[in-house]
């Protein structure tokens, strides 16, 4: 028996300080991100999810050039990213992502003047690999209180506007005619999603960002039927990623003879990914089995062509 | 008729004044006045392009009118007023939105409000009798995105009604379904207003299936409108005045033809009927 | 600014904007932003691998970028098409990650496959970017009609046989290749910026189709090469004037396309609609 557990867990795990600051960031920033992406994706705004993740970033290189905080880069820009977005996206689908990827294009150029300077001043080295994969485990430990003040700032977002935000997403038109400020809410909603995009990706890395946003609630979303539960199960599956790829990223310095140690975010993606494609063969299975029910229990919806 | 100052013995419900839009260059709407008293059934007829949809928006205050007034109970649109009950043209109802018929009904009653919702028995009492009425029963715990378009109808119905408007919009409600479904909606629809004396204002191009329950008709076309008892309002010479040229209504085993002439005798514009009868 | 090594970056712009004015008319027609950005990204991934391995960038370029398409096409359709892409997406790029934690040395090829590099093709590459850049071209040339359909009249295009999800996958697979050919010079953070201000800007300017892509073309070529001379003249990255002049030239579409608008609407009384 403690044999099976020092093979799942390796020494010095529950004893690392790294892991620690890892499982409560990973843990916090999962919970965020699962309850703001499944939002994200109900109304199809995975590619502003992923974009203000770069935009971010390029609050974070211009932070870092000017000396200051980082969080206030990435979370400031990242706000006003948002908020542009909104301001010049149209009502219509497409034209929203072009505006989105407009202002992503208009951010990664400046991240690149950014990180070039940075470099040319000399001020630090690995500046474009820090920003934009970061690192769970060298994250210190001094940043928990601000990701949990941050990450509780944008949950209380989500929880004020929530009925609103809700009804404006099912349809914007039965929304505005119920008195619904449709266009205030889906920039409080944005602003939501820059805040929780904004410190992810500080903590931990652009990729992580996205797949921890996006995945938990998209497959939550393939397998559950009302609004509590998605949001449960998203924050489960997110929250149990995230875990079990720290785990995993710290068991797998002791695999084969070379300290394989790959990865944090490979290991949680790998997971996010692996349990989407479950959750597909899952859902259609389950999708067929209802169809099946209720085909049995209502009566047939003739079509009957009866002339005019 | 104009800006009236006869004293109306019942409040209408909804006042529309000689509303005009004009958008994107082109002159939509046309002085479109009529109104509607409670508990009335009336289809707002006309054909695609008309300004239906445009006029519903300016009644909801999506819209604003170049010039023109639309009052509810006596009161000007703004956000506090009154509800409207309104149920949209098209709602994508996505197959994966967690939301089952019941929790969309529910939504109905507080989805404008702010801050989380506490547990209440009323709610699901005032949910369970909306479904009742709408006869969504069989399907309440199915998502919504997995309903067929009739089914998904009810629901929004109910979802419209559960807020206990005096007056309800539906935008094209037959236009995606099928005679069979669309004829029962009628009926539900028909019957719910009678009992809870809820005006409704129904828009489609096609008058038939309406005929029935129809207490007056608002006829749009060429942006202009003719209100009144739809035997009054139906008829070639009425139609002709909206559309400006020659229009036929024939009568056809009890169903309403409308047959457009040739188009090349132009009709001065003469004032039409608002149905303005005491 | 125009002799010897820097006629490589010539050629190399040219052909790269060719090939993005005219993929990229589609990337804006179809609304493709997302996979338009995603493709190349998870494709760095495969070319930091391919520079850890030995291997020719470009090679890791082509396979992941074909990858990255073919995941986005596959996972497309069974779930929500901007969700596939996102997943794809990370996939991809934790991939690259694991790859690139395996060493630590190569901090300015990364910049360079991410941000662009005025001579990010080399002498001994050009006939094989020119021949990609061909292959590519003559793919659209090939299912031209089929896409243009499809992407305008989805449903008319369903009943004449062409199935949506294959000239999908069609599609992402010529993003994959325009990808190929175009990152070692624009980067692969910002070669989509190229494929969307340029179409976007040339759509508002146009409603006719060959016209649109001769000036998506055209209004790419300015763009890149004026990038390319801005950052030989100041050593600032290519990357950079790319995404801005990117995000100018959508503007000024959109400006336009405003100042028409109200030009039409001070006219009185009924005005031809062309829709």
């Amino acid at each position: 028996m403690h044999q099976i557990l020092t093979a799942v867990f390796e020494p010095g795990f529950f004893g690392s300080a790294q892991v620690h600051v890892a499982v409560t960031i990973g843990g916090i920033v999962a919970v965020v991100s699962a309850v703001v992406g499944v939002f994200t994706v109900m109304r199809g705004q995975s590619f502003a999810g992923h974009s203000l993740g770069d935009v971010s970033a390029a609050g974070g290189s211009g932070a870092l050039l000017i000396g200051l905080s980082p969080v206030a880069g990435f979370v400031g820009l990242g706000a006003v990213g948002a908020a542009v977005m909104d301001l010049i996206g149209v009502q219509r689908l497409r034209g929203r992502d072009l505006a989105t990827g407009i202002v992503l294009g208009a951010a990664i150029g400046l991240s690149a003047l950014f990180l070039y300077l940075t470099a040319t001043t000399g001020a630090t080295t690995g500046a474009t690999q820090q920003v934009l994969f970061g690192s769970i485990f060298t994250t210190s430990s001094g940043t928990v209180p601000v990701v949990s003040i941050l990450g509780a700032v944008s949950l209380a977002a989500i929880a004020v506007i929530y009925r609103p935000l809700l009804l404006s997403t099912v349809s914007p038109d039965i929304a505005a005619a119920r008195g619904v400020p449709v266009r205030l809410v889906g920039v409080a909603y944005m602003l939501a999603l820059a805040v929780s995009v904004g410190l992810s990706s500080l903590a931990i890395g652009a990729i992580l960002s996205t797949a921890l946003l996006i995945g938990p609630a998209a497959t939550a979303l393939r397998l559950t039927r009302r609004m509590a539960a998605a949001l449960g199960v998203a924050c489960l599956i997110g929250v149990l990623a995230t875990w079990l790829g720290v785990l995993l990223s710290y068991d797998s310095y002791h695999w084969g003879s070379s300290h394989l140690s790959l990865p944090v975010s490979f290991f949680i993606v790998a997971v996010i990914f692996v349990t989407y494609l479950g959750s597909g063969a899952a859902g259609s299975r389950a999708a067929r089995a209802a169809t099946r029910h209720r085909a049995s229990i209502t009566p047939a919806a003739q079509h009957e062509d009866i002339a005019a | 008729m104009t800006r009236s100052d006869h004293i109306a013995v019942t409040p209408e419900i909804l006042r529309v004044d000689q509303v005009s839009v004009t958008l994107a260059g082109r002159q939509i709407l046309d002085e479109v006045s009529f109104s509607i008293q409670p508990g009335e059934f009336t289809g707002l007829i006309g054909p695609n392009g008309a300004g239906k949809t445009t006029l519903l928006r300016v009644i909801l205050g999506l819209q604003r009118p170049n010039a023109g007034l639309v009052t509810v109970l006596g009161q000007p649109r703004s956000p506090r007023s009154q509800p409207i009950g309104y149920v949209p043209q098209k709602v994508l109802l996505d197959p994966d939105l967690p939301m089952r018929a019941r929790d969309l009904v529910a939504l109905g009653l507080d989805g404008n409000k702010y801050g989380m919702r506490l547990r209440s028995g009323t709610r699901g009492q005032a949910v369970r009798e909306m479904l009742h009425a709408v006869d969504a029963e069989r399907f309440a715990d199915a998502r919504v995105g997995t309903l067929s378009g009739g089914e998904q109808q009810r629901v929004l119905i109910a979802h419209a009604l559960i807020s206990r408007p005096r007056l309800l919009l539906l935008d094209e409600p037959l236009a995606n379904l099928d005679l069979r479904s669309g004829q029962e909606i009628i009926s539900l629809l028909a019957r719910i207003a009678r009992e809870q004396q809820i005006a409704v204002l129904l828009s489609a191009h096609e008058m038939n299936p309406l005929l029935p329950v129809m207490d007056r008709v608002v006829y749009v076309a060429g942006g202009r409108a003719a209100s009144g008892p739809a035997d009054e309002i139906v008829t070639g010479e009425v139609l002709s005045r909206l559309y400006g040229h020659r229009v036929d209504v024939l009568h056809v085993h009890g169903r309403v033809l409308v047959v457009a002439g040739s188009g090349d005798d132009q009709l001065a514009s003469v004032p039409l009927p608002t149905g303005e009868a005491g | 600014m125009f002799t010897g090594f820097m006629m490589n970056a010539w050629t190399t712009a040219t052909i790269v904007a060719v090939v993005a004015g005219v993929v990229g008319y589609f990337v804006v027609l179809r609304g493709s932003a997302f996979p338009a950005h995603a493709i190349p990204k998870g494709a760095f991934a495969g070319a930091a691998a391919a520079s850890l391995l030995g291997i020719s960038t470009l090679i890791g370029l082509a396979v992941f970028s074909l990858l990255g398409a073919l995941g986005i096409g596959t996972l497309g359709r069974r779930g929500r098409h901007d969700v596939a892409t996102a997943l794809a997406l990370v996939m991809m790029l934790a991939l690259g990650a694991a790859f690139l934690s395996r060493t630590t040395e190569y901090e300015p090829e990364i910049y360079s496959l991410l941000f662009g590099e005025i001579l990010g093709v080399s002498t001994s590459e050009i006939l094989p970017v020119a021949a990609l850049a061909i292959a590519c071209i003559a793919a659209v040339a090939v299912i031209y009609r089929p896409l243009m359909l499809s992407s305008v009249v989805p449903e008319v295009a369903e009943a004449r046989g062409i199935r949506s999800h294959r000239i999908e996958m069609c599609f992402l697979v010529v993003v994959a290749l325009a990808t190929a050919v175009t990152v070692p010079v624009v980067g692969a953070l910002l070669i989509f910026s190229l494929m969307i201000g340029p179409p976007a800007a040339a759509r508002s300017l146009t409603s006719r189709p060959l016209l649109a892509m001769v000036l998506s073309v055209g209004i790419a070529l300015v763009t890149v090469w004026a990038a390319i001379a801005l950052s030989y003249q100041y050593n600032w990255p290519v990357g950079f004037f790319v995404g801005m002049l990117g995000a100018l030239s959508y503007g000024v579409g959109r400006g336009w396309a405003a100042w028409r608008r109200t030009r039409s609407a001070i006219t009185p009384g009924p005005v031809v609609q062309q829709h």
